[in-house]
């Protein structure tokens, strides 16, 4: 079978030939480089979906090489708004950046007492494996760099809803500019995600936090109240928030 | 000039760098990948501490499993002060905002932490986070190390240590990105790179860069490493990609039973039987399975949602309907840097080692399940603020560049050199060669054998290259360095291996089946001169 596989060197896309049969895109990727291309550059840890090390795009799609099986044809490309260093290899930097601005760590515990389902109101949230496949599927980074991102705010939500961080307005308040409400709502981030994490509901609901917190939508003070707009896009309303 | 330096970025890293960071010393991590892609997110079990809060518990009972697993090879010493320092290392996790599993018992903290029983321990003793223990530990560590401004530098391989008159003075490292060699110096430094089950290449549960890197280094700068023969394997991979089914499916009620449906072995007890019990098994011609269908599926997917996804994606099985198709593969790596109470590597001043890397004797010839999160957390606490506390009274003047320029003239070399012989071929060798000669039962004459290959090994070393040629990221030569490091560790667990006519823990050999008083010692192991000047 055969796949094509980026290469930055060329800028060009590159025919691999792979033995038949099904096997996890991590392993054709090494395969290639110790039996043909010793140069194919790409980047893998634990190949048990767990380490986030070895996000690709397949076809134009996010996946995880150690979690994904090889298709005949299939186009292997690096995650998009990430600095590519080399073949399939991206600077994940950024990450640290947005994780840092979005201060989503513990800022005051307090002893709770926590229960089993306190335990699963951000259990989803904290299998967050820091792949950056969501990062790589958000379109507003096309136009604004800035912007904290999913997993950043999935993040800020988790700490924000522990019940042991007595100072979650903190994290509140440094998410509000380039943060949750720039998010468009597309859903992009969710379909993409290999731990089913839903960033966008992470984000709706800290939109609902903010505003408890006295914020407000800042495109909602930019409308004209003048005519009357039921098209959704007026009052601060986007017909696919709030669910 | 920074005071501390640590080398790797897991758990035990991370932890080191903030406690150090908390008791006043300016620090740097560097680490050959970034934080959150270490070994540690793959534990999955648990962590333990006597916290009683399932069922009746005590620090004594667990410093008593633990040293009974030991087999004679602990430091008692080390291994009460680490069982004493658990609980309040799960109050300190707890207070970053660590999410562990929980209980309904109305009361607060810690004491609604949930907790399972492993193998080996006589009390459900093992705080949890589903099967994402690990996972989640280490992303919480990160997060604080962001909130405290911990200083990273991520892709940046240790090649070699800097040593003066018996002191460290710094490191030198390839920065992955560019292919320049960097010097570092610091006043002190604390090597956490993980172990080096990655040399049981294709047969073990460990990632990829598990390669033994910083005990390499502390060979070559003149240290000893210690026990490097005891690796434990772990019961149950599954049967193709070595993945690991974590130890608390057969908490939880797991079953093992071979081609027949019969069960052979208590799933309970200590992974070294386990491991064995399964490998005559298999060796009988059987295939072994692990059987885990009556605990149904919403238990399994409450408790082990990871096997469950792993198993379906790796093996096409899914364990509520089927059973899982297992083998033992190597999955811990007891031995390591010979360090002693302090974590204070013997023979090199103020280098200290801790996690996997090191043998701080906690674990002895064979570590309990969840003994390991626990000894990255506890004792990285104490190698972080010795190595601060170490930096009080030292100079910094730092050391001259020799040992930079070197290393940059032997990267050239490698990069300029045609590749005579591809060496991957040669790490598949060296991973089949392990488990098959030096693996769950042992024998002298394979043992011989594997250190005629190994040795055979090294010779064609010579001639293995690296095909590309490009210096800046370059992971061709990153790999082609980690299986220079596995050629060199290899010797040192194969000798010890054959040194220790006995069986005892994880290490089982033919012919002396049991355990002999006059080798309850640990093996030491450092290089001959010829070699440490290389
Ligand atoms: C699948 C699996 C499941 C496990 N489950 C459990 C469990 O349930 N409970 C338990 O207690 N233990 C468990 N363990 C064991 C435990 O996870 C490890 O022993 C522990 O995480 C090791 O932590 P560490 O910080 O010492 O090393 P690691 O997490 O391996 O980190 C090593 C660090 O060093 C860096 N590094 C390595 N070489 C270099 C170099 N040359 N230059 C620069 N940096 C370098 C790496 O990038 C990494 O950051 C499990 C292990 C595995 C593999
Ligand atoms: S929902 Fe928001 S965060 Fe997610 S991809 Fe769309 S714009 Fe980005
Ligand atoms: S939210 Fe999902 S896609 Fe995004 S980084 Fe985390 S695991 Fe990856
Ligand atoms: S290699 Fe770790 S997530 Fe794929």
């Amino acid at each position: 079978m055969q796949i094509k596989i980026f290469r930055s060197e060329t800028g060009t896309h590159k025919s691999y030939t792979l033995p038949e049969g099904e096997i996890p895109l991590l392993n054709a990727l090494s395969y290639i480089k110790e039996t043909q291309d010793a140069s194919l550059t790409f980047s893998a840890g634990c190949r048990a979906s767990v380490c986030g090390t070895c996000a690709v795009r397949v076809n134009g799609r996010e996946v995880l090489a150690c979690a994904y099986k090889v298709k005949p044809e299939d186009i292997i490309e690096p995650l998009q708004y990430h600095p590519v260093l080399r073949d399939l290899k991206v600077d994940k930097h950024k990450a640290k950046e947005t994780l840092q601005k979005s201060t989503a760590w513990m800022h005051s515990a307090q002893e709770a007492s926590l229960t089993h389902s306190d335990e699963k109101l951000s259990e989803r949230q904290t299998d967050c494996i820091l792949c950056d496949s969501c990062y790589s599927a958000c379109p507003v980074y096309a136009v604004n760099p800035d912007f904290l991102g999913p997993f950043a705010l999935t993040r800020a939500y988790r700490y924000s809803t522990d019940k042991r961080e007595s100072k979650a307005k903190s994290i509140i308040d440094n998410i509000q500019s380039n943060g949750v409400w720039d998010c468009t709502l597309c859903g992009e981030c969710t379909a993409v995600c290999p731990k089913g994490i839903d960033p966008k509901m992470d984000i709706t609901m800290l939109r609902g936090l903010s505003v408890q917190e006295g914020y407000q939508d800042p495109s909602f003070a930019t409308q004209s109240f003048g005519t009357p707009d039921f098209g959704g896009g007026g009052f601060g309303f986007d017909p696919n928030a709030g669910f | 000039m920074i005071d501390v330096l640590i080398i790797g970025s897991g758990g035990a890293g991370l932890t080191a760098a903030l406690s150090a960071k908390n008791a006043g010393a300016s620090v740097t991590v560097a680490g050959k990948a970034y934080p959150t892609n270490s070994q540690t997110s793959m534990a999955q079990g648990g962590m333990n501490a006597a916290l009683g809060n399932v069922g009746e518990d005590h620090i004594r009972s667990h410093i008593a499993d633990t040293i009974k697993s030991a087999k004679g090879l602990c430091d008692e010493a080390m291994v009460k002060q680490m069982c004493e320092e658990a609980p309040g290392t799960i109050a300190w996790l707890e207070r970053l905002g660590v999410p562990f599993s929980r209980l309904d018992n109305g009361e607060t903290g810690t004491q609604t932490i949930a907790q399972r029983q492993m193998g080996g321990a006589s009390a459900k003793r093992a705080c949890y986070a589903q099967d994402y223990t690990g996972l989640k530990i280490l992303h919480t560590l990160y997060d604080t190390c962001l909130k405290e401004e911990i200083n990273f530098l991520d892709e940046h391989y240790l090649l070699n240590l800097i040593t003066e008159e018996g002191r460290v003075k710094g490191a030198t490292f390839l920065e992955i990105r560019t292919g320049e060699v960097k010097q570092i110096n610091a006043k002190s430094i604390v090597i956490a790179t993980g172990g080096y089950g990655a040399l049981y290449h294709g047969f073990t549960t460990n990632a990829y860069g598990s390669t033994g890197d910083g005990i390499a280094a502390v060979l070559r700068a003149g240290g000893a490493v210690s026990d490097m023969e005891f690796i434990q394997f772990h019961p149950t991979a599954l049967k193709h990609s070595s993945i690991l089914v974590s130890e608390s499916a057969r908490g939880e009620g797991g079953y093992l039973v071979n081609e027949k449906g019969e069960r052979f072995v208590d799933e309970l007890k200590p992974r070294d039987e386990v491991a064995r019990a399964i490998f005559s098994q298999i060796q009988e011609g059987q295939r072994v399975f692990l059987d885990v269908r009556h605990l149904g599926e919403e238990k399994l997917m409450e408790l082990l949602p990871q096997e469950v996804e792993l198993c379906k994606l790796h093996e096409h099985v899914d364990p509520a309907k089927a059973l899982i198709p297992i083998k033992p593969v190597a999955h811990y790596t007891m031995g390591g840097i010979e360090v002693d109470s302090m974590l204070e590597v013997n023979g090199i001043k103020g280098c200290f080692a801790v996690g996997e890397c090191s043998n701080a004797k906690v674990h002895g010839a064979n570590r309990l399940g969840g003994n390991s999160l626990l000894e990255i957390t506890a004792l990285g606490k104490l190698a972080g603020t010795n190595a601060c506390k170490y930096t009080l009274d030292v100079s910094d003047t730092p050391a001259d560049d020799t040992q930079r320029q070197k290393d940059a003239q032997e990267i050239e070399t490698l990069l300029s050199q045609a590749e005579a012989v591809n060496f991957y071929p040669y790490r598949e060798r060296l991973g089949n060669l392990f488990y098959h000669k030096v693996g769950i039962v042992r024998d002298n004459d394979h043992l011989h054998e594997a250190f005629a290959e190994v040795t055979a090994m090294q010779e064609s070393q010579k001639e293995m290259g690296i095909a590309d040629k490009s210096p800046a990221n370059n992971q061709n030569l990153i790999e082609f360095l980690e299986f220079k490091n596995a050629l060199l560790l290899a010797p040192a667990i194969i000798t010890s291996a054959i040194e220790r006519d006995e069986s005892r823990g994880a290490h089982f050999k033919i012919g002396f089946e049991s355990e002999n008083e006059a080798l309850k010692k640990h093996s030491i192991y450092h290089l001959g001169k010829e070699e440490t000047c290389k």
